[in-house]
């Protein structure tokens, strides 16, 4: 164990792996290379095309001990996962390491094959039930939770070895040419598939769409693809991404959206060029609308948006606010159509959104992001990954990268949820640093760090309400009461990565 | 600051049974609030809404805004409860469903006056905005207005006066012409201001935007709201327009030049500045200073001069 900068207890070694604790968020590097993957040689007439995926795990050479990989871009929709473990537990391979981009609550089918031990390791985070029962210790399942970034960082350094990446192919042709913008599984952007096809030892496209050569647009192209399976169905296209994403109608989330707006007005960044990334949620949306009201009204022509993008950023970009949209992944219908037809809403991966050891991502390049909390703390650190009740229950996304890219981070969020207050003495899971974090928006008042004191004269000039997090919080306090601290046993069940790969915090099993 | 002067564009209606909705009242930016006991609160819940109503009001010191108390009609057998729980935890004041007769505004100025007695209250403290929301609720309105001076203003409701009437409510409104201009006469006429009825249908802002336009012409100084939502659009079209603000400023000016001659009265511009002038004025600048558009601090005796 070490204690990092943050003040959290981490392990140097963990599950037979070396970890180093968090340190601040902009110095790690470490001296290496970028990963490689072996040289393949195709010679004209040789068939990718494999009857099964049966087929191509034994193709591909998948034993024991070793590592795969699937992505979710089809997200809570996704059937790949499932059908793969599957299969693997029925070839008798056992202590396989699961490095997806993510696990959703869908993949609870995978529970049987993590008690048997057909799966034991989870390099990456995870979205519902595996989560809740690790948490409290009904699996044995050590997970490493990594922001978008992270994850492209740990497959380029080889810190994530993957032995075979099984690519969900909305669209693909026999040589493993493939989109994610038509057929029954469409999906829009591939963003976080794109870092395997460039360094998993095995790619495997698997699809439920075989189109004639050659499939286009070309997103991941057949140099890099080992194997073509063809399956029924990819997913839940319900599931997939939803048809309709919605500015919310509370009141509250209204009156938060307005004051972050207001925010990144007074921050002087709201000027021609402007960037801008936001989530999908109702806040995030309204906070959106809000921002086109001030650029049509001051007649500002943004540069770009960015991350998950929805319809709403699709007509932010038809009507000329941004000139370019960079996609990692499509939330809804709208934007997966729109990434099929226009040139400037781009699909990118991971890697280029997010990584921090490019060379230089596209969230360096961001002026503002909305973020979300489940906690904050008083040094604004943030939590989305635990629960108030203490279970892992969200992956990362891309908070953290986004929070150390932008020049503005804003997390919004209702001063109370539940019954709880949201802002705490100190967080239960820390993913993102405070340092990283500039504003915190509740309905009650806004939480400016110290470090930016300029903006809280701005602020205050504008008569808006800013508060110190310390008195908004104790305001908070007023109405819940302080709630009792949860308890934990010492048994750590996942590691919390930063971007760069140092560990910034640990989840221990819970007390129950 | 005299209350009948204070600035109500906006009445935000919360139901007194709902602490989810009790505790954003600080929140908002309506220039007060109305917590309901009456008809957002089913008959099962009455005793648990005056109690949620109470519990509210003692944490809610620092007032950022006026809190009223609508309690149920005083012909209810819920209304004197309503007050016994909640005028020790100090309402600003209290919205009078069904305010028909002037006598029942005299029974409830009676019912305040015995619990600020009680309570150790200056006589008065509790003011009054009676709802007029009948055919004789409005034939009797002229009176009603005049029949406490706690009133502080008199409100249309036109959800039950339509009732009432047996007619339906349009967005257009013209069914309520008539009785919208003689609730502001009546309160025109008593020197109190004028609060419209609510816009029932919170999704359509353009709705809520041409009835307030509507209401404004016609002398209604506020209005009654459903939802937070409708709070910014109403402040919009109340928020005074610029040469207002011009003009009232030069009408202070020409008034703080006549009280240092030692007179109440002086022309402007060939134009009559007295008390009235000034009075409006004031409430221009005052409302100006709410949207910030200026600071100025209106000084009563400016606009009464010293006694």
């Amino acid at each position: 164990m070490a204690r990092n900068s943050l003040g959290r207890d981490v392990p140097t070694t963990w599950r037979g792996r070396q970890y180093e604790p968090y340190h601040d968020p902009f110095s790690r590097m470490p001296d290496v290379d970028r990963g490689t993957r072996p040289l393949v040689r195709r010679n004209p007439g040789e068939s990718k095309l494999l009857g099964s995926l049966r087929a191509a795990v034994e193709r591909c050479g998948l034993q024991d001990g070793m590592t795969i990989a699937t992505h979710h871009h089809l997200r809570n929709g996704d059937l790949l996962l499932n059908l793969l473990v599957k299969e693997i537990d029925g070839m008798g391979l056992r202590d396989i390491t699961i490095a997806s981009s993510s696990i959703h609550p869908v993949h609870a089918e995978i529970v049987p094959s993590i008690r048997r031990g057909v799966v034991t390791r989870c390099e990456t985070g995870v979205n519902g039930l595996i989560g809740e029962l690790a948490s409290k210790g009904e699996i044995d399942f050590p997970i490493v939770v990594r922001s978008h970034g992270g994850r492209a960082r740990s497959l380029v350094t080889s810190e994530v070895p993957v032995d075979v990446a099984f690519i969900a192919a909305p669209c693909c042709d026999e040589t493993g040419n493939l989109n994610g913008v038509s057929g029954p599984s469409a999906c829009g952007s591939l963003g976080y598939a794109y870092t395997d096809a460039r360094y998993a030892k095995k790619v495997v496209a698997v699809t439920d769409n075989l189109v004639p050569y050659p499939a286009s647009p070309v997103s991941i192209s057949q140099s890099d693809v080992d194997y073509v399976v063809t399956i029924d169905s990819l997913g839940d296209p319900k599931k997939i991404v939803s048809t309709t994403t919605r500015i919310t109608r509370d009141p509250a989330g209204l009156l938060i959206a307005r004051h972050a707006a207001e925010v990144i007005e007074a921050s002087g960044l709201l000027k021609d060029g402007f960037s801008f990334q936001t989530g999908a949620g109702g806040t995030s949306l309204a906070v959106a609308d809000n921002i086109k009201r001030k650029m049509l009204a001051q007649k500002i022509k943004g540069s770009f948006g960015c991350g998950g993008i929805t319809g709403y950023f699709v007509d932010m970009l038809e009507e000329g606010f941004f000139r370019t949209l960079f996609d990692v992944q499509c939330f809804d219908l709208r934007a997966v159509e729109s990434i099929g037809r226009n040139i400037r809403h781009r699909e990118i991966s991971a890697d280029l959104y997010a990584n921090p050891f490019n060379r230089g991502s596209v969230v360096n390049m961001l002026d503002c992001v909305i973020l979300g909390a489940t906690e904050v703390d008083v040094d604004f650190n943030v939590n989305v990954n635990t629960e108030s009740n203490g279970y892992l229950l969200h992956n990362t996304g891309g908070h953290c990268d986004t929070a150390a890219g932008a020049k503005l981070a804003i997390v919004v969020a209702p001063s109370i949820r539940g019954r709880l207050p949201i802002i705490r003495d100190e967080v239960t899971t820390i993913t993102t640093p405070g340092e990283t974090v500039d504003v915190v928006v509740t309905e009650r008042g806004i939480a400016v760090a110290d470090r930016h004191e300029d903006l809280k004269k701005e602020l205050l000039r504008r008569k808006l309400p800013l508060k110190d997090i310390r008195q908004l919080q104790s305001e908070i306090y007023a109405l819940t009461g302080k709630p009792r601290p949860l308890e934990f046993h010492d048994e750590v069940m996942a590691l919390i990565e930063y971007r760069d790969g140092s560990i910034i915090d640990a989840v221990r099993r819970v007390r129950e | 600051m005299d209350p009948r002067l204070r600035l109500r564009r906006s009445l935000l209606y919360v139901p007194g049974n709902m602490p989810g909705m009790l505790q954003n009242i600080p929140v908002f930016a309506s220039d007060g609030v109305m917590i309901d006991l009456e008809d957002a609160v089913p008959l099962a819940e009455k005793d648990a809404a005056r109690i949620l109503t109470r519990s509210f009001l003692r944490t809610f010191r620092e007032r950022s805004k006026e809190v009223f108390v609508r309690i149920n009609g005083l012909d209810t057998k819920y209304a004197l409860d309503d007050l016994r729980e909640v005028l020790p935890a100090m309402p600003d004041g209290i919205r009078l469903p069904k305010a028909d007769h002037p006598e029942v505004v005299e029974r409830l100025d009676t019912r305040l006056t015995e619990a600020e007695e009680r309570l150790g209250l200056e006589i008065g403290h509790f003011t009054i905005i009676p709802s007029i929301e009948s055919a004789v609720g409005l034939l009797n309105s002229v009176k009603t207005a005049q029949a406490s001076p706690r009133i502080v203003a008199l409100a249309f409701g036109a959800e039950d006066y339509t009732a009432s009437m047996e007619i339906q409510r349009t967005k257009t409104g013209e069914e309520l012409f008539s009785a919208r201009t003689q609730v502001v006469w009546a309160a025109k006429a008593a020197g109190v201001q004028a609060i419209d009825s609510v816009f029932s249908d919170a999704n359509d802002a353009d709705g809520l935007r041409a009835e307030t336009e509507l209401i404004k012409r016609l002398g209604f100084t506020g209005k009654s709201l459903v939802n937070p939502r409708q709070i910014d659009v109403v402040h919009e079209v109340f928020r005074p327009k610029q040469e207002e603000i011009d003009d009232a400023l030069e009408v202070m000016e020409a008034i703080t030049r006549a009280r240092e001659m030692g007179t109440g009265v002086i022309s402007l511009r060939g134009k009559m500045v007295d008390a009235p002038v000034v009075k409006r004025a004031a409430r221009i600048l005052r409302t100006a200073a709410a949207f910030g558009l200026i600071e100025y601090d209106v000084s009563e005796e400016l606009i009464h001069g010293q006694e």
